[in-house]
């Protein structure tokens, strides 16, 4: 509901910079922002102090060697990075993945969803000043699945996992034992977290309403995951332009009706459980023998361009390659996902309090690796 | 010096000295300012270790235990690193003002416990207006507060401070007419004949009012979900910036013995303070204090934080016109029904409080909304 | 009418708040308790075979950083390379593995090891003896099956749901 202040004050608005160090947990994005008292009028971004270089980087690696610096793009997500940059190598290519190395693939990438909603939600639940009770939460549970990846790649965070043509080394024989038990312990879980917070009323209080992004806004910005999710655009890469083998599998969209934090907050908590049912189908339908992939050493692919979509976590992230016949991409452009989220901030956060800019904030999820690349 | 008419006058003297007590008045006073220091500061040192262990294992993991056995030294060590701190005063403060702020509003706590029985006739002063001293004296903490933010010259500190007292001051009124609901069973305003007259605990006479009077002095005290003032609120880091060394000490030390504080009203009023079968009485005192302490450290793991004008709705909104029914029907009961046994008031009370809440709260909107810039 | 907001959130949130009081922390006590790390950790390090390397120089043409640096030198009576330095500025090294993986005759091995800190940046930069394995440079099974299934198992956050005091 919108309300008109009469002013009785004649007020002045003033400068108050939200500074690249904060204490919400995003990276180092910086806000100036124009308050009149409490009410934000104007905020005005400024980012850029994350840029490394990453696009120009990989024009000097090689693309085996690139795998290594899209890790660090969404550094939360790294698994969904190394997916995307694969398959767009694989299609500028035309190299085929094997069976087995597809269901490895569709197991990480689930994998790291779950673990980078744990992040979104736990990072939103601090800002609205519960003192790190979900976080904790969320945190633990997270450790499980990342004692899993631990156990496929080696590192916790820098996966470095995906190759192009299927994945760098097979899963361990402890893997699918381990990964069933964390089915059943992770549902559980969903489940008593749902009951812990789901009907807060102070949540509901701070989050149902604030901050709302419309249908039209949202097809307009171009923003896409869950955030377009909420407002109600029912769009899922996984489902409409169908990568690996999803197909294969029976998951639904969650989608909301109103857009606010709550929405996105619950649209998140509903893609965790869809991609439990995922998991569990991958699960028992992972071939039995392994097939072993003529993996090239260099690869040389022909010259010409080629761009490649997923469903990462935080949205949409796509790569687009050009390649002019040498063993080094000529240009790799990312499309980054959080960046083109962030373009619809200003109009969420007119109007609210300074709390709910931190709390609006914190739903969209972004992570500052792929604004600034 | 001028010696006190009390004093002179034997008979007015039993009024605040019992007449059995060696040494007479002097003594007296000498005995339990002693013991009320001391309490205060040991009790802190308690609370704090409580509150930190407590909130950990809630969260999932262990609270400090490095140092000393169980990790019973940390705030001893707390104290020590506050103490050892350098004493900065910004250039451009307001000196006095910024000197005697921490100690106005350490005062006013300290004195609250003048008048908290320990034991049957063991206090400092057993004022026949107990209760009403209790009510003056903490509203002055409140200026100490407000002191704290003028004097720093910093205009984040003065808004703090300013939401601070404006919070405080809506919250007395629920505080003030709740207490008013116990007098009138109670029939006195002493401290030690209310705790006398329970023979039924008020928290289950009047259960609508300790539900408001546990949320009003939350509030009070800011403590979470109230806490906008205190922990890390977002950007403002509240009154206290400026402050470092010994008196940033005092105003920590601030927000824990008020947390005692009220949490031994709360005894005194509502779990009828020092009386129980086996136990010396006390440490049944010291038992419920500390079970209510914990069930303050139990919502404040649980709960985020609400925003200022959400705050400010529910004191008007919600807990000023409950006070005001309960204490109406309070007068109604005690007016007709004199006589009768009070456990029908226990029943009766019960449903009209569970009724009230939930039929209030689907009248009660809160905060303002999305204002229109 | 739907009941709702009446307070039955709050409730249920502090149920499930004191609960967890009342089951382990799952804390695990450095530096007294250590839990094992992954068979394939790619670890701080990198251990190099003396024997097994013939100076090809395929794993510094694979490293994305350019962290290693190979001179080798002919020997015409034996008919191979002589490796004269090799050197690796685990400085700069990302700990991709990409240098493991390229290697053709199996020389390279990833540490597993956590806690190789230095106390000077120079002594980052590692060459020829540095570089050999042992017992304070183990190796991990990254990429090398064999010397994997002989590490111990890595201990599991999903098989140890409640963490005891003492390590058994």
């Amino acid at each position: 509901m919108t309300t008109t202040r009469e002013l009785v004050l004649n007020t002045e608005p003033f400068l108050l910079n939200i500074g690249p160090v904060h204490p919400s947990t995003h990276g180092v994005y910086r806000m100036r922002a124009t308050l009149d008292g409490e009410v934000v009028i104007d905020i005005e971004p400024v980012f850029g102090y994350l840029h490394r270089g990453i696009e120009k980087l990989m024009e000097e690696r090689s693309y085996t060697g690139c795998i290594p610096l899209t890790d660090r793009l969404d550094y939360v997500s790294s698994m969904t990075n190394n997916l995307g940059y694969c398959m767009a190598v694989e299609k500028l290519a035309g190299i085929k993945v094997p069976e087995h190395a597809e269901y490895i693939r569709v197991i990480a990438a689930e994998l790291q969803r779950i673990a980078n909603h744990c992040l979104a939600i736990g990072a939103m639940l601090n800002d609205a000043g519960a003192l790190g009770t979900p976080f904790f939460y969320l945190w633990r549970e997270r450790e499980k699945i990342y004692d899993l990846l631990e156990m496929l790649c080696g590192q916790r965070l820098m996966h470095n996992y995906m190759r192009i043509g299927g994945v760098s080394q097979d899963m361990p024989e402890e893997f699918l034992p381990a990964l069933k038990k964390l089915i059943i312990q992770w549902q559980r879980f969903i489940e008593e977290f749902d009951f812990f917070l789901k009907q807060n009323e102070i949540l509901i209080a701070r989050a149902k309403g604030v901050g709302v992004l419309s249908r039209e806004l949202a097809i307009n910005c171009g923003i896409s995951g869950p955030v377009a999710r909420a407002s109600g655009i029912k769009r899922d890469l996984r489902k409409d332009d169908s990568y690996l083998i999803y197909d294969r599998f029976k998951f639904d969209i969650p989608t909301g009706e109103n857009g606010d934090c709550y929405d996105r907050y619950r649209v998140r908590i509903e893609e965790m459980r869809q991609s439990l049912r995922i998991l569990e189908q991958a699960r028992k339908q992972v071939p039995e023998v392994p097939a072993k992939a003529e993996l090239p050493h260099l690869v040389h692919p022909p010259a010409g361009e080629a761009y490649a979509h997923i469903e990462a976590p935080k949205g949409e992230l796509g790569f687009y390659i050009v390649s002019d016949d040498s063993i080094a991409p000529y240009r790799c452009h990312v499309r980054p996902t959080s960046l083109i989220n962030l373009t619809a901030l200003r109009e969420m956060v007119r109007g609210w309090k300074v709390a709910d800019l931190i709390i609006i904030f914190g739903s969209i999820d972004i992570t500052m690796g792929e604004v600034d690349r | 010096m001028v010696i006190p008419d009390f004093a002179l006058n034997a008979p007015l003297a039993m009024q605040v000295t019992p007449a059995d007590w060696p040494g007479g008045y002097w003594w007296h006073w000498l005995f339990f300012t002693i013991i009320i220091i001391a309490f205060v500061l040991i009790m802190v040192m308690g609370v704090i270790y409580i509150e930190r262990r407590g909130m950990g294992r809630m969260q999932s993991r262990l609270g400090p235990n490095r140092t000393g056995p169980f990790g019973l030294l940390q705030p001893v060590a707390d104290a020590i690193k506050v103490l050892l701190k350098e004493n900065i005063v910004p250039a451009t403060a307001d000196k006095v003002v910024h000197w005697l702020a921490p100690i106005i509003a350490f005062s006013p706590v300290l004195m609250i416990f003048a008048v908290i029985p320990f034991q049957n006739g063991a206090l400092l002063a057993d004022l026949n207006i107990g209760i009403l001293y209790i009510i003056a004296v903490s509203s002055v903490a409140t200026v100490g507060v407000f002191m704290a933010g003028w004097g720093s010259s910093n205009k984040y500190s003065l808004l703090g401070a300013m939401r601070n007292v404006a919070a405080i001051v809506s919250y007395e009124i629920p505080l003030a007419l709740t207490i008013v609901g116990v007098i009138i069973f109670s029939g006195s305003l002493s401290m030690n004949q209310i705790v006398v007259a329970q023979d039924i605990p008020y928290i289950l006479v009047q259960p609508l009012g300790f539900l408001l009077f546990f949320i009003a002095a939350s509030a009070e005290i800011n403590r979470s979900p109230f806490d906008l003032m205190e922990a890390d609120s977002e950007l403002t880091a509240g009154f206290h910036t400026e402050y470092s060394g010994m008196k940033f000490a005092m105003f920590y030390l601030v927000e824990y013995a008020e947390a005692i504080a009220m949490s031994a009203i709360i005894t005194t009023l509502f779990l009828s303070g020092w009386r129980g079968p086996f136990l010396p009485p006390w440490l049944w005192f010291l038992i419920k204090t500390l079970v209510v302490f914990f069930v303050m450290v139990w919502t404040r793991t649980t709960l985020p934080r609400v925003r200022i004008d959400q705050l400010m709705a529910l004191a008007w909104k919600f807990l000023f016109p409950l006070a005001l029914v309960n204490l109406f029907i309070t007068a109604i009961e005690v007016i007709f029904w004199p006589d009768i046994s009070q456990w029908i008031f226990v029943g009766v009370n019960i449903v009209i409080a569970a009724l009230l809440v939930i039929l209030w709260s689907k009248l009660f909107k809160i905060g303002w909304g999305r204002l229109e810039v | 009418m739907k009941f709702e907001n009446y307070g039955i959130g709050i409730i249920k949130g502090m149920a499930v708040t004191i609960s967890h009081l009342f089951r382990h922390p799952t804390v695990s006590q450095f530096p007294e308790q250590r839990l094992n790390i992954s068979r394939r950790s790619r670890g701080n390090e990198l251990v190099w075979s003396r024997e097994k390397c013939t100076g090809c120089a395929t794993c510094a043409k694979a490293c994305p950083q350019g962290a290693i640096e190979i001179i080798t030198s002919t020997n015409l009576k034996e008919n191979k390379y002589e490796v004269e330095k090799y050197k690796v500025d685990t400085g700069y090294c990302i700990q991709c593995g990409l240098c493991v993986e390229a290697c053709p005759y199996d020389a390279l091995f990833m540490g597993y090891s956590y806690e190789r800190a230095k106390y000077r940046r120079n002594d980052l930069i590692q060459a020829d003896d540095e570089l050999l394995e042992s017992p304070e440079r183990p190796v991990s099974g990254y990429f090398h099956p064999e010397i994997a299934e002989k590490l111990p198992k890595q201990t599991l956050l999903v098989e140890k749901v409640t963490e005891k005091r003492k390590q058994e």
